[in-house]
């Protein structure tokens, strides 16, 4: 480690513990309490990365959350690397390992430095402007294009790290540990208010904490000294909570703000062991104090990128807060008061200030007086017209400003130096405020956009520098006045308050400085991530961009992770000045959420792997595990698909249960249908209000299907229902609809017919079903339930009986989905494993075969019976599935009737369900697959596509469902399936496959 | 993210609720008498306005009850509450 740069007195960096790290494969160290960038700082290391466009040497600017050059990537682990983290926020660790982005083969020596020198070839609107033609080559560019996008390398593995969620509710959420922050907690908590603070970094205090200067004194003592001992009397106050290292991401409606707290980001990799990484909190606050403050921003003149230059007040932070010098020979560039306490907190350290560069005439302030005083040579009325130095500043060139600043005038000074600090005054951050939907109003004298407390909403308050008040006497007692009207306070402990401190008369704003050469020969960076410089904002300006918002994205400036932190302000200005317009009727791009990047795991927290949503399971699924089961995923439900048999394919296993359930028995567990409990004296009217067919006439345990249209008339679900007695009916629906069905039938009762007296009750859950088909499901049923009479008199086909299995109650139904004899067991869920493995064993001299929900796709498209949902996709209507016979001509009304006869709906040419034979019986279709009669016509005429499609080991040959356009009246016509290699012959049929006459239901 | 005070439940995150569109749209008592163009006014046409919204609510994660909501739409601040068949607060 340079000795040089690092000095010994200061509070904040335990100079006894030392920390290794390693950047770019060099291990260095630093101390306890570092950041990465003020480690890399004190090891003498500027340069960290490259510029996104033109590969250009960049150093660190900046000390917090605004910087856009010192982008690392962290770690190289391939489940924990994280790319784009600024090095200005990163706690230095043991054992930190740390890369440049956007260079190769290495930062000092970069292939893609080469643009910089190419850069008059690549103005604003570059891409846009080149690789629009021919069309025909963009295949060729997207590969180049692609390859030097983007800044790091994401995880090639799946996050390790835990990651938490939290609620939290208070009365007060102070956001910001400044000296208004503290202020405003310690007010809110001294009222017994229910108080959270929140800072982003790791030290409460702002930058006030390291300002130990004669010029600033509160009650006669430094303002930082002061200030610490509020902060450490703020734990006596147990209605506060202090949430460190948490920054507040999102500001929303109704006070409602995400934050999200590192835990263990500033840890050794051996002490993060099982525990949680980020916490993201969601907070809901009474009221909410802003007081985020504000940052610095940087002068726009030529050449202002080099490694090297810095933020004024980042130097200072460094030489305060962090204890090291960011160069040995520094000179300093400003136009306000600010840059003075740099250059005498410098001083004090003994490092050599040589000259201050003041665009300002002059400034009588004590802080100026004081930096006189110590004899440090200030040029007023000056500018910087170029500076020196590639990988590292060495020198700089001014020049005297002319009178209006638009010119420099007189002889050319050279100065060397090996930092380069600049202000162009400061910028409130005043994102959140905006984030909440609060309005900004342009403060003229200040050059800035603060909140307008007329457009703001309500239980919320900006206090501080992001209010637009920067002097220290007066943020404190506007912050005191402001807090005392919000929180409703009579007297407080800050009402006496004596405050000293250096002011500022003079002002002066330029936002485009002047060089001796041409704009056009010089690179005065804007957005010095993504290299947009003044030139490319005016370039768009010319070329007819107006909007803000435009000229933003198409120069790009503000785009980079910093979002435009740092010099979106001058951005505005530079299009204010151009355009001869005023900044405030510009008004500014939109800050949308996050304020600083969050990671994915932080916004998932535990919502991954098995919790990512909720699993539902049948009571009879353990069975099907142990009988090894394929399961799918039906909405959240997780349904048997098929039970291989030794190493089975799927298509072989399929094909034999589906045989077997026609030649013997089959079982299904149907236990996730929707099952809705319908109550009350209006049942029969209600459902003949929500079904298109009648149900007045439906006796006492019969059973009937239905189908269910929206109003629009498109078919939305369907399924049997079954009277159980006068006013009492079940209902089943879809498995994957019935949520939505019960919320929709909840809906018509409570909303458009009130008067109904309906109970609806989902019963899903309660009950489990098991189906069992085949010519021999009688004689199953008939040795479990040997007292149920299941002759076709007593219990015929779509009828239903109450039943009992060893005195547990039962509801017995004979439908049929398969076109089988077949019957469905409804028992109480907690019975109904037992029932399964009993009618198993019942079935064993039968050859029962359990089958999973393909075997019952594939049984039912033999049958031609739709699944909604598969076959139908929310555009057809019954008509269009040629179920016309299920449309209650003579009923009044019902859900969608209306709509069965829009001019739209009886069109000839809507697309129609029809059934499909291949000409090759072997070849099974592709769901999905187009249908196409004229492969030659140009272009192809897409008449409709394969809905359903199965080889048929009953009819050896395959089948398939299919909508097609104006299908009703096509039956025998040939079409064509195109695939990629071939073109499949397909002949129009009718939707039943099998068993068209329905003699198998009473077999 | 709003906060929707259920006329049966009380406030309660929107996360709870959602949101059914336009209110005091009456389903046509006899539908059968309209004209295409009259159907598809009461099926399809629904106002967005930028301000004072009418709009249906449901407490789906909570009483299930459909109620009535006045929201500005511009900033989410809701002006009244009350429930189904109940008269308008401010038209």
């Amino acid at each position: 480690m340079s000795k040089s740069l690092r000095i010994n007195k200061n509070n904040f960096i335990d100079q006894t513990i030392r920390v290794s790290f390693k950047f770019n494969g060099q291990k260095l160290f630093g101390f306890k309490g570092d950041t990465l960038a003020s480690a890399l700082l004190a090891n003498d290391i500027h340069l960290v990365g490259r510029s996104f466009k033109y590969h250009r040497p960049r150093g660190i600017m900046t000390c917090g959350s605004e910087e856009p050059n010192a982008i690392i990537q962290i770690g190289n682990d391939p489940s924990s690397t994280e790319p784009n983290v600024r090095a200005t926020e990163i706690e230095l660790y043991e054992g930190l390992e740390s890369f440049s982005q956007n260079c190769w083969p290495s930062v000092n020596f970069d292939i893609g430095g080469i643009n910089n020198f190419l850069s008059p070839l690549l103005p604003a609107g570059f891409y846009y402007k080149t690789f629009m033609w021919p069309a025909s080559f963009w295949e060729k560019y997207e590969f180049f294009i692609r390859h030097s996008a983007g800044l790091g390398k994401s995880p090639t593995k799946p996050d390790t790290d835990l990651y938490d969620h939290q609620y939290a509710h208070c009365d007060v959420l102070v956001i910001g540990g400044g000296i208004s922050g503290i202020l405003s907690a310690k007010l809110a908590a001294e009222k017994g208010l229910n108080t959270i603070l929140i800072d982003d970094k790791n030290c409460l205090g702002g930058s006030t904490i390291y300002q130990e200067d004669d010029c600033f004194k509160i009650n006669n003592e430094y303002s930082n000294k002061w200030l610490k001992k509020e902060i450490d009397n703020l734990k006596n106050y147990p209605n506060l909570l202090i949430k460190k290292r948490t920054s507040v991401a999102a500001f929303h409606g109704y006070n409602y703000l995400l934050a999200k707290e590192n835990l263990t980001d500033h840890l050794g990799i051996n002490e993060r062991k099982n525990k949680i990484r980020q916490r993201l909190w969601k907070i809901r606050a009474k009221k909410v104090v802003i007081a985020t403050g504000s940052i610095e921003r940087p002068l726009i003149f030529n050449n202002n990128d080099r490694p090297g230059i810095l933020l004024n007040s980042s130097i200072k932070k460094y030489i305060d807060f962090f204890g090291v010098k960011s160069g040995n020979e520094i000179s300093l560039f400003t136009n306000n008061d600010s840059t003075y306490e740099t250059a005498i907190s410098l001083n004090k350290s003994g490092v050599k200030v040589n000259t201050i560069i003041d665009i300002r005439e002059n400034s009588n302030s004590t802080l100026v007086k004081k930096v006189q005083k110590i004899g440090i040579n200030i040029l007023w009325s000056h500018t910087i017209v170029n500076t020196n130095g590639y990988k590292r500043i060495k020198s700089i060139n001014v020049q005297k400003l002319s009178a209006d600043g638009e010119n420099v005038v007189g002889k050319k000074i050279k100065i060397n130096c090996d930092c380069l600090g600049m202000s162009g005054g400061w910028t409130p951050m005043v994102h959140l405020f905006t984030q909440s939907g609060g309005k900004l109003k342009f403060k003229d004298e200040n050059y800035i956009f603060i909140p307008d407390i007329n457009k703001s909403p309500s239980d919320q308050i900006s206090v501080g520098s992001c209010n637009g008040i920067f002097e220290l006497d007066d943020l404190i007692t506007n912050t005191i006045k402001n807090i005392k009207i919000f929180l409703d306070l009579d007297k407080t402990i800050y009402d006496n308050l004596n405050v000293i401190c250096s002011k500022e008369t003079e002002k002066r704003n330029i936002w485009l400085l002047p060089s001796d050469k041409p704009l056009s020969k010089t690179k005065p960076f804007l957005d010095f991530q993504n290299d947009s410089t003044a030139k490319d904002v005016k370039l768009a300006l010319r070329e007819g961009f107006k909007s803000i918002e435009h000229v933003k994205r198409y120069t790009t400036t503000g785009m980079g992770t910093d979002q435009g932190k740092l010099s979106n302000m001058h951005a505005l200005g530079i299009i204010a000045d151009t355009t001869g317009t005023n900044m405030g009727d510009l008004g500014t791009t939109t800050f949308r959420p996050p304020f600083t990047p969050l990671t994915f795991g932080s916004i998932v927290g535990r919502n991954v792997g098995e919790f990512f949503d909720h699993i539902r399971k049948t009571a009879i699924h353990d069975w099907h595990v142990e009988n090894n089961a394929k399961f799918e995923n039906v909405g959240q439900w997780k349904r048997a698909w098929y039970f291989p048999k030794n190493n089975e394919t799927m298509f072989q296993a399929v094909q034999r249960e589906s045989k077997a359930a026609r030649d013997n028995a089959g079982i299904l567990d149907a236990s996730t249908l929707g099952k809705i409990d319908i109550q009350g004296t209006d049942a029969s009217e209600f459902l003949n209000r929500v079904y298109t067919n009648a149900w007045s006439k439906l006796a006492i345990g019969k059973c009937r299907y239905g189908l269910m249209l929206n109003e629009d008339g498109m078919v939305y679900d369907d399924g049997v229902t079954t009277r159980l007695g006068e006013n009492h009916y079940i209902m089943t629906t879809t498995t994957g609809g019935a949520a939505n069905v019960l919320s929709k039938l909840e809906d018509y009762l409570q909303t458009e017919w009130p008067e109904l007296d309906v109970y609806l009750t989902t019963v899903t859950d309660q009950y489990s079903t098991i189906s069992i088909c085949g010519p021999r499901s009688k004689n199953i049923v008939k040795k479990i339930i040997p007292d149920l009479d299941l002759s076709d008199a007593n219990f015929p086909h779509m009828s239903f009986k109450n039943s009992k299995i060893d005195n547990v109650n039962c509801r017995v139904m004979r439908i049929s989905f398969t076109g089988e004899h077949s019957y469905e067991i409804n028992i109480q869920s907690n019975y109904a494993k037992d029932v399964w493995i009993k009618c198993m064993d019942a079935g064993k001299e039968f050859n029962i075969t359990p089958y999973g929900t393909e075997t019952m796709h594939l049984l039912r498209a033999e049958k031609g019976f739709i699944i909604t949902g598969q076959d139908t996709d929310g555009t057809l209507t019954p008509s269009d599935l040629q179920m016309d016979w299920i449309i209650g001509k003579k009923k009044y009304d019902f859900i969608g009737k209306r709509s069965l006869y829009r001019s739209d709906t009886i069109r000839d040419d809507r697309k129609q369900l029809v059934g499909l034979l291949t000409e090759d019986p072997l070849e099974v279709l592709e769901e999905g697959a187009q249908l196409v009669e004229d492969i030659n016509k140009k272009p192809i005429e897409m008449l409709g596509h394969v809905t359903s499609s199965y080889f048929s080991p009953n009819l050896k040959k395959s089948i398939a469902l299919a909508v097609v356009r104006g299908g009703k009246k096509m039956k025998g016509k040939k079409l064509i399936v195109p695939m990629e290699n071939k073109n499949i012959n397909v002949t129009i049929t009718d939707t039943v496959f099998y068993d068209k006459e329905n003699k198998r239901l009473n077999a | 993210m709003f906060i929707i005070n259920c006329p049966y439940c009380g406030e309660r995150d929107q996360s709870e609720f959602s949101c059914g569109g336009e209110a005091h749209i009456e389903r046509p008592k006899q539908p059968t008498e309209l004209s295409d163009d009259q159907w598809a006014e009461y099926l399809f046409m629904r106002k967005n306005i930028k301000g004072i919204q009418f709009e249906r609510w449901n407490h789906a994660h909570g009483c299930r009850k459909w109620f009535n909501v006045v929201r500005d739409t511009s900033n989410d601040k809701i002006h009244a509450v009350y429930k189904m068949g109940e008269r308008p607060p401010l038209k």
